[in-house]
């Protein structure tokens, strides 16, 4: 029933959640942690660039494989000589040949005792004679180097070819097999950035109503619209904040690379240009990148914001962040290995279930340059973005409002507490 | 500067529906009952004492009210409507548990509570100077809420509460925290509110705030409503109090006095018998009592209540000794 004279009535869902969005959306760009969201990202580069720079320096210093020469004086020069000549058409097929001993006539050298010991750096030792060489290593290493020791040894002995033609060198730019590799590692690369992306923004969403719970001002939200409402607003305020740091780290790595001229100064494959021109082509990639981002972000966002409606405090946000971040590595783990399985069920489960589909499905935009499944998947996944929220919100609901008489909350402030959804708007 | 906090005229109680009317209602919490049936009826322009003991149901039924909570049974119109969040912008509501933004302005709190009930944001902001103004918190307007003293908080919560002028204002345990000052100005500020035609209901378990300020109360015991009406009918519940002062201590008059009557000096106390003072009177003039002095005491509103919220209590805990009390 409407009574006359009453103006007004009740903001919509929507205009009600541009007003929370509106709030948490200034909150958040005016608040130190927007600084940290967009710091976060460096963290994982330079980390993974010192690690990665800290394992090449090791992997060149402790790991040069080199195959020991244990025979007799006339012998050793033999295999080096043949080995001088046939390394740079060898290439790096077969690892540093040098002298470990000249042996005198009727000595015998015990190779397998010296790899056993690890005597040295040897990773092989070949010992006999050029005619009768006998190879002492791993068994893998055996299967890498039996042909080049053997071919070495028929230089040695002048058996080898007296010359080798010259070979004419034509380099391409590209091959379908390079093609293939390349869009995998843009698709990976993609996936990376997707997953690292969301998962910077999810202890965010897990703690996004700890303030409101610890400043009690749920219930004033609460009296006055719809939980329907708060819930939409904190996802897409979220998603704002997200999309405006996405913007400065685009703009300032593209002034970078693009205007400052830096591009000579990357490392090779830290471009653009190292990356193969992704199926939909790179427009579209980043678009979808960014359609996929959100959607991704909205379907996640979702549960975090209904699993972090459950924490009274940041101590229980922390508590539940752990589970949250495994399921995101394990969503992540998923689409990353139906890659690798193009067209197989694999790959069609990880782009029909809606949480893998968006990091599915961009991967797909680096593979292949067919538009209409992005087409499909987005509305597929636009469907799982409207039953999510709307579950969402509604679990939302009832846990964040879920009330009680106060004692009966105290004795449950637990982890218990949580799981139940107690320990809110209780007084 | 004065700001006008409402733009109604004083409503015709008789021709408008009552602004609140809730039948029925129950709440129950992990099996305990909250609340076990609450009727109430608060007419348009009234200033409505919702009363009880701490743990009486009292704040589970306003958010029941409120649509912040459903209730398990019963129905609930505010403003004629039977989903609350239908008439938000009609409503303003300060919880029991108060809550602002600590990093934001004191005007933009005002402001943000008025844009949750659909005022726009720039006008908001106006008015939530103009009202801080208007209480003497002027100077604190551009002050973060963290930077505010825990009074001019509830201030500027209350202030946000009526910046979109709402015609029913809902206050749960509105002096909770207050000193005696910021409690008189806010009496003051609610009967300026029902003056200008603002049904205000509010909570308390401070019974002088109510004798103060309220034509209607309901009382809250147990969950259940054991009294709601005119808190004149509420002191009615108990009858009035007999102080006699007689010449003589023994006669033939004291057959005229209740047995209940209690004797401290050469005062008898007893309660008002039904047939009223004029027979009793006669009876102890003719039984030459020799009276110095007679007074009949109405009962307060504070003795009213602990009787009907102390019976209902006991009744409660009668019928159903497991159930906990609620909230």
């Amino acid at each position: 029933m409407s009574q006359s004279g009453i103006r007004g009535g009740r903001l919509s869902t929507v205009q009600a959640a541009f007003v929370v969005a509106r709030r948490d959306f200034v909150a958040i760009l005016l608040s130190r942690t927007f600084i940290f969201f967009l710091l976060g990202p460096l963290f994982p580069l330079i980390v993974g660039g010192l690690a990665g720079g800290i394992g090449e320096q090791v992997q060149q210093e402790a790991a040069q494989p080199e195959i020991g020469i244990a025979m007799q004086g006339a012998d050793v020069d033999r295999m080096l000589a043949a080995y001088d000549q046939l390394a740079p058409r060898i290439g790096p097929a077969i690892p540093r040949m040098v002298e470990l001993r000249r042996l005198s006539p009727g000595e015998t050298f015990d190779a397998r005792s010296v790899l056993e010991h690890a005597q040295g750096d040897m990773a092989a030792i070949v010992t006999g004679t050029p005619a009768s060489p006998e190879l002492t290593a791993t068994q893998e290493r055996l299967e890498w180097w039996k042909g080049p020791v053997g071919l070495i040894s028929a230089q040695a002995l002048q058996r080898g070819p007296i010359d080798f033609p010259p070979v004419k060198l034509a380099s391409v730019a590209t091959s379908g097999a390079k093609e293939k590799r390349g869009r995998v590692a843009t698709a990976q690369v993609g996936q990376t950035v997707l997953f690292l992306l969301i998962m910077l923004l999810a202890g965010m969403v897990l703690s996004n109503l700890v303030e409101e719970k610890a400043n009690k001002i749920i219930e004033v939200l609460a009296a006055a619209i719809p939980m329907d409402a708060v819930f939409l607003g904190k996802l897409f305020a979220m998603l704002a904040v997200s999309l405006v740091g996405i913007t400065v780290w685009a703009t300032v790595i593209g002034g970078l690379v693009g205007l400052a001229g830096m591009q000579d100064t990357l490392p090779a494959g830290m471009s653009l240009a190292d990356l193969p021109t992704p199926g939909v082509g790179w427009p579209l990639f980043f678009l979808l990148g960014v359609i996929y981002f959100a959607m991704g972000y909205l379907l996640l966002g979702s549960i975090f914001l209904s699993i972090g409606s459950m924490a009274a405090t940041v101590r229980e946000v922390q508590t539940l962040s752990m589970p949250v971040t495994m399921l995101q590595v394990l969503i992540f783990f998923f689409s990353a290995y139906a890659l690798t399985q193009t067209g197989k069920p694999m790959e069609l489960a990880a782009i029909a279930f809606p949480l893998s589909s968006p990091f599915a499905m961009l991967a797909r935009a680096a593979t292949d340059d067919a538009l209409w499944p992005h087409l499909a998947a987005l509305t597929w996944q636009a469907i799982a973005v409207a039953i999510f929220v709307k579950v969402g919100s509604a679990l939302f609901r009832k846990r964040v409002m879920k009330s009680g008489p106060q004692h009966g909350v105290k004795k449950r402030r637990g982890l218990l507490a949580i799981l139940n959804g107690r320990g809110t708007l209780a007084s | 500067m004065q700001t006008e906090l409402g733009d109604h005229r004083p409503a015709d109680n008789h021709t408008n529906p009552p602004a609140i009317e809730a039948r029925g209602l129950v709440k129950r919490f992990d099996g305990t009952l909250a609340v076990a049936g609450v009727d109430l009826t608060v007419p348009q322009g009234a200033i409505y004492g919702i009363l009880g003991p701490n743990g009486a149901g009292k704040t589970t039924t306003l958010r029941m009210l409120l649509g912040i909570i459903d209730p398990d049974q019963g129905t609930r119109r505010m403003l004629g409507h039977e989903r609350p969040h239908d008439v938000a912008r009609l409503i303003g509501y300060l919880p029991e548990e108060r809550g602002l933004y600590p990093s934001m302005k004191a005007y933009e709190a005002i402001a943000f509570m008025g844009a949750l009930r659909g005022l726009p944001l720039k006008e908001g902001r106006e008015r939530g100077r103009e009202l801080l103004e208007a209480h003497g918190l002027g100077h604190a307007a551009e002050r973060q809420i963290r930077q505010l003293s825990k009074g001019m908080a509830q201030t500027v919560q209350l202030l946000g509460t009526l910046v979109h002028k709402p015609k029913l204002v809902v206050l749960d345990e509105p002096f909770s925290g207050l000193d005696a000052l910021n409690q008189g100005k806010l009496e003051q500020m609610i009967r300026r509110l029902a003056d200008e035609g603002t049904t205000v209901i509010f909570s308390t378990h401070v019974i002088a705030h109510a004798e103060r300020l309220c034509e209607q109360i309901a009382i809250i015991a147990g969950g259940k409503v054991p009294f709601a009406g005119p808190v004149d009918e509420a002191r009615d519940r108990i009858p009035a109090q007999v102080r006699l002062e007689t010449a003589h201590a023994d006669g033939p008059w004291r057959a005229a006095l209740p047995a209940a009557a209690r004797h401290e000096g050469n005062f008898w106390y007893f309660d008002l018998p039904d047939t009223g003072i004029e027979p009793l009177l006669r009876a102890l003039i003719e039984g030459e009592a020799g009276i110095l002095s007679l007074s009949i005491e109405r009962a307060g509103l504070h003795d009213a209540f602990v009787a009907i919220a102390g019976e209902a209590a006991a009744r409660a805990l009668d019928a159903s000794p497991e159930e906990g009390e609620g909230q």
